[in-house]
């Protein structure tokens, strides 16, 4: 049972890892990233769509990676260059991908809102869960110790000075807005070739919310957020298990009440009554140069 | 005339891109327009459901629209709704015997206060915290989810029905449609909508809280400064926010299905983020707004079935390419350079 449960809370939380890892990368560099949800919908949707072409998971993923950087290339395009409010973008992403995902499907199988089966054969078993942990690991290696991830954290910092030193704010920004989109990407892929295997109308369901929650909760740090994704993790897999499970009485658990823990969690964080949570200091400025 | 522009361009490029898209899959741009403008105007119900979508639409533009005024995000209209409309439903459904007159306003007035109270819980983290409300009510919404399926499984199930419904509301809650809308379920609720927008154009430019609230928004400090309870401003300001949104109860289980049912709003609160911005932040942008896209989601339902290769998820599409367009300021600054300029 509990060997059960934890191997389910990796399984549920990997999704959410990819994309809290893509919150990460655009939030270090100060673009808020509500537009993770759609990212998540377009990749599941495009891995999805690679895999039943090639039959091949990995060039499914691929192209789950290429359809969040397609997604997140329209995000810094709105945000980046034409200086839109990243909180009603990232919203306006989200509904773009909600509402253009069943059409595409529609467009391709002619079936409403769903892509067909993916053959169990093909897909993921168990990839996608080592792959989102090493990229934990290769997170934290670049924003700690390389230039790149130097940047990174002063695009988010101290634009400014990272101006100052002769590098591009703006290119930092987007190369972090894509590369969000593409581990977004992976994390919908993980959503529509390793948890189950189809797409499906808002297969995200609120998890790009999710792991920007976590991200919070992690205090915008690879480690810690990764952690915080397999807390929620696990009252998924928990609530899952419990459905329906008498513990005393009559009635169910109600598992409603694991469901929400997370959201509630993730409040008082915020609020400051469990630990700090201390945004970059750039989070959502735009940059201009004086 | 020049600000109404920037969002007229934006209805209009957002259109323009979405027919787009149904060229790419493969329909006539203009069979579609056609099918969307019939499915909304056609006939008298068809007016009357786009009338329906709209309503709720109004209350979830004008709730964003107070807490943008100072200053905030309210994502969260969407959790507000939620509880609005489920106070309302329990009320009627606990206090099943309750004659006409009287009922209605208790059920309204219930999901005023719920939403009010779900308004303000972020309100006061912001104020009292300083935790960023963007979050704050993203999390609010799911929790109000969970809550809205406890009780509705739990405490107030429906035995006669397999969906997630709570019980239905005793007859007296009721608000009957007008005769000559064709039976879409439009009633008082609608006209209410007017006049709640009016009367946040009062309070936000005649009243002197609305004054504070506008001062708070536009400069925090400057406000603080100038002797204005800045928190005590962004909490009412926000509570204010949850009230509007939880009108739509009214709408929805007073005027319309008579019982909550979960997942009944079609994204209405994250809609009115986009009402309240092409609306300019004002009640008559606000109603205008709430119009078009009410407008839109009906005459999208008609797409499942007179097209081939299109659904109803493009008014989806739509309404996301207007929000991009007008939201994008560095796309539209050729308006107003030669303003700048001079």
């Amino acid at each position: 049972m509990l060997i059960q449960l934890i191997g389910s809370t990796f399984r549920v939380s990997t999704p959410l890892v990819f994309a809290m890892l893509g919150g990460l990368a655009s939030e270090r560099a100060g673009v808020v990233n509500l537009a993770l949800e759609g990212m998540m919908l377009f990749g599941a949707l495009g891995a999805a769509v690679g895999t039943l072409a090639t039959h091949s998971p990995w060039l499914g993923a691929l192209c789950g990676l290429g359809s969040g950087v397609l997604l997140a290339a329209v995000y810094g395009l709105v945000v980046l260059r034409w200086r839109a409010n990243q909180v009603v973008a990232g919203m306006g992403i989200n509904m773009l991908a909600l509402g253009l995902t069943p059409e595409f499907c529609k467009m391709l199988y002619d079936q409403t809102g769903r892509t067909p089966a993916i053959p169990l054969a093909e897909h993921f078993q168990a990839a996608p869960m080592y792959g989102a942990w090493i990229g934990v690991a290769l997170a934290w290696f670049v924003l700690r110790f390389t230039r790149p991830g130097l940047w990174l954290g002063f695009a988010g910092e101290h634009p400014g000075a990272l101006d100052a030193a002769g590098i591009s704010v703006t290119r930092v920004r987007w190369l972090a807005v894509l590369a969000s989109g593409a581990l977004a990407g992976l994390g919908g892929a993980a959503l529509s070739t390793f948890s189950s295997s189809f797409f499906s109308r808002d297969m995200a369901g609120g998890r790009g919310y999710m792991a920007l929650a976590a991200l919070i909760f992690g205090k915008w740090r690879p480690l810690p957020a990764a952690l915080a994704c397999l807390l929620f993790g696990f009252t998924d897999a928990l609530q899952d298990r419990l459905q329906g499970v008498v513990v005393w009485g009559r009635e169910p658990i109600p598992v409603q009440f694991i469901q929400i823990l997370p959201y509630v969690v993730t409040i008082l964080v915020l609020a400051g009554f469990v630990g700090q949570s201390r945004a970059p200091k750039a989070l959502g400025v735009p940059f201009e140069r004086d | 005339m020049k600000r109404l522009l920037q969002p007229l361009l934006s209805v209009l490029l957002g259109l323009a891109l979405g027919l787009g898209v149904t060229a790419l899959a493969g329909e006539n741009p203009w069979t579609v327009l056609k099918i969307l403008a019939s499915g909304a105007f056609g006939t008298g119900y068809d007016f009357g459901m786009t009338l329906f979508y709209a309503t709720p639409l109004v209350f979830t533009g004008l709730s964003v629209a107070v807490a943008f005024h100072a200053g905030l995000f309210n994502i969260g209209a969407e959790g507000q709704l939620t509880m609005g409309a489920l106070a309302a439903a329990a009320t009627g459904a606990i206090l099943f015997r309750v004659a006409s007159p009287w009922a209605p306003l208790l059920a309204g007035v219930a999901a005023v206060l719920a939403g009010t109270l779900w308004g303000a819980i972020p309100g006061w983290l912001r104020a009292r915290r300083g935790s960023h409300e963007v979050i704050n009510t993203i999390m609010l919404n799911f929790i109000a989810a969970g809550l809205a399926n406890y009780v509705t499984l739990y405490l107030l199930k429906n035995p006669e029905s397999q969906n997630p419904e709570t019980r239905a509301v005793g007859d007296g809650y009721l608000l009957a449609p007008f005769s000559w809308l064709g039976g879409a379920p439009v009633g008082w609720a609608t006209p209410l909508a007017l006049v709640t927008a009016a009367g946040v154009g009062v309070l936000l430019w005649r009243t002197s809280l609305g004054f504070e609230i506008r001062a708070v928004g536009q400069n925090e400090a400057a406000a603080r400064a100038a002797g204005i309870a800045t928190g005590r401003v962004q909490l009412l300001a926000f509570a204010l926010a949850g009230g509007l949104a939880g009108l739509v109860g009214v709408a929805e289980v007073l005027g319309n299905v008579g019982r909550f049912r979960v997942g009944f709003s079609p994204e209405y609160g994250f809609l009115g983020i986009a009402v309240a911005l092409l609306g300019r932040n004002r009640p008559g942008g606000i109603l205008a707004a709430a119009l078009l896209f009410g407008a839109l989601h009906k005459g999208a339902t008609s797409l499942d079935m007179e097209t081939e290769h299109v659904t109803r998820e493009l008014s989806l599409v739509f309404q996301a390419l207007i929000i991009l367009s007008v939201s994008a300021d560095g796309l539209w600054s050729w308006l107003h350079r030669r303003r700048s300029s001079c």
